[in-house]
């Protein structure tokens, strides 16, 4: 994906995540890293998903992304137990490049406090973060 | 000094090209420099180990030492012996403390009889020339030329090819400098480069440089960044100032004896020759993760060593890099444990290189693989950004 984007169907976490609560299931979601961190990072090379089954908190670490250059953080942006990895990239860590809200998502969790995602943005209140300068990640 | 006032970053004369070419621009060493163009390191990489690639390295920094004492200045300041430079020929060397410490890495051209320049890293410009100036006595003139000077690294298989046809005449070999016109401008034309592949330098007029630029890219040479300047020279395992080498490193430990001669009585020989004679309790090796996992600069080597360089391999796919670990354990097929933020990486001792160069596209160039006088993997040594 060449140019930004930042769908309005998804919650935003300020270090540049994202969650997707599934739609039947509220205690669900997917979540993934955002066009401006895959940008940052240039090219995703390596990818090692967390095991099912363990639990993320919102704002903590829950995985690494890597790109030729650079290791990157990935942080949760609401808390659970992950229920589902997304396999497939460790074969083709690219998707998060090519596709970061798509092919690219990490993983899927079962929320613990669903109640955490009023502390998540909106994509116009996230994408207003990004400014013109932007933000380190 | 006004260190706490934020300073600007410096600019190359080539960084309107960057800019228009899309280039992620990042703070290198004080400068504006770009780390990649919307092509991506990897094709950036990749063009370079099969094609060609151009890399704006006009960063660094060139001093140029002129007059009958500039043999001897240069003599006492940097490793390797500098009277067996020819005029025309070109000469890797480290610049050392009195202990033996690396303070920079170097190449130094013999333009004339006695007229040399001198590359320097840029991050260590200003203290290269500091000391330059503090040993100089009478006899030698040093002039700073960074700032009239643009630096292009036209690099791969098919670079001499490609400035060839732009080149007045005929390209110099591997380790050696002409001046000739290149494009329609006059410059230096180094056989020299830091990727692991063939190709040129070309040491121009600042002005002059994008003009140059253009010509070579429109000749299909590739633009390329620094991250792929880093994960070539690390595949070519040459060392980066900074990372590899450092004041808290001597040469010995780091690999780079071959380039230290002791008895023309550099600052730091004598500690050169104690730490040759004696041995070294740690050693610079080249590493292969096996499996997956990507090692990084600073991780520890269990039971003793640290990584000093470290990424994914684009040519290999694999994690590769360059450790500093104990003597006895640095033998090729030595089995090493990585401990990668936590998890432990199984990673083997290489061979450098860990990618083998290949020969250039071009009939030119073909006389050029045997004129090298120093150990073939650190023969195309080049001071590095």
């Amino acid at each position: 994906m060449a140019e930004a984007a930042y769908p309005d169907d998804l919650l935003y976490h300020a270090e540049h995540d994202w969650a997707r609560l599934d739609s039947r299931q509220q205690e669900l979601a997917t979540f993934g890293v955002t066009w401006f961190a895959q940008d940052s990072l240039g090219e995703i090379v390596f990818f090692e998903p967390p095991q099912v089954g363990s639990t993320v908190t919102q704002g903590e670490q829950y995985a690494e992304v890597e790109s030729v250059k650079a290791v990157s953080e990935v942080v949760a942006p609401l808390s659970g137990e992950i229920v589902e990895v997304n396999e497939a990239l460790a074969e083709e860590s690219g998707a998060i490049n090519h596709d970061p809200y798509g092919a690219g998502w990490l993983v899927k969790v079962r929320l613990s406090d669903p109640a955490e995602q009023e502390q998540l943005m909106d994509a116009a209140t996230y994408a207003a973060t990004l400014g013109s300068g932007g933000v380190g990640v | 000094m006004t260190a706490s006032l934020p300073t600007m970053p410096r600019r190359t004369p080539l960084y309107e090209r960057h800019r228009a070419a899309g280039a992620k621009l990042v703070d290198f060493a004080g400068w504006e420099m770009p780390i990649e163009y919307p092509t991506g390191l990897r094709a950036e990489h990749n063009a370079v180990r099969q094609a060609c690639g151009i890399f704006d390295v006009s960063h660094m920094g060139q001093i140029e030492s002129v007059g009958p004492s500039a043999l001897g200045l240069l003599q006492r300041l940097t490793s390797n012996d500098v009277s067996a430079i020819a005029v025309g020929g070109a000469q890797y060397g480290l610049l050392c403390e009195a202990d033996g410490g690396v303070l920079d890495d170097l190449f130094t051209y013999r333009l004339a009889e006695e007229r040399y320049l001198t590359v320097t890293n840029a991050s260590r410009y200003e203290h290269d020339l500091g000391r330059f100036e503090a040993q100089a006595g009478d006899g030698v003139e040093l002039l700073d030329r960074r700032d009239e000077l643009a630096m292009l690294a036209v690099q791969g298989p098919g670079a001499r090819a490609i400035v060839g046809r732009l080149a007045s005449g005929e390209l110099p070999q591997r380790m050696q400098v002409t001046e000739q016109q290149v494009a329609g401008c006059k410059m230096l034309v180094c056989g020299t480069g830091y990727t692991g592949e063939d190709g040129v330098e070309l040491i121009c007029a600042a002005a002059d440089a994008p003009g140059v630029w253009d010509e070579l890219v429109g000749g299909g040479a590739m633009p390329a960044g620094l991250g792929a300047r880093d994960t070539l020279r690390l595949e070519a395992c040459f060392h980066l100032y900074g990372h590899d080498l450092s004041p808290e490193r001597n040469p010995i430990e780091a690999g780079l004896g071959w380039c230290c001669r002791e008895q023309t009585g550099f600052i730091g020989s004598e500690a050169v020759a104690r730490a040759r004679a004696r041995g070294v309790s740690e050693k610079l090796v080249a590493f292969a993760i096996e499996g997956g996992g990507i090692a990084r600069e600073g991780n520890p080597v269990v039971d003793g060593g640290i990584v000093s360089s470290g990424t994914l391999s684009p040519t290999l796919g694999i994690g590769v890099g360059l450790a500093y670990v104990p003597s006895e354990r640095s033998g090729i097929g030595e089995r090493l444990q990585i401990d990668v933020r936590g998890r432990v990486r199984e990673a083997l001792v290489k061979a450098k290189p860990l990618v083998a160069k290949k020969p250039s596209l071009s009939a030119v160039s073909g006389a050029a693989l045997d004129v090298v006088d120093v150990p073939i993997s650190s023969a195309i040594a080049r001071v590095c950004a």
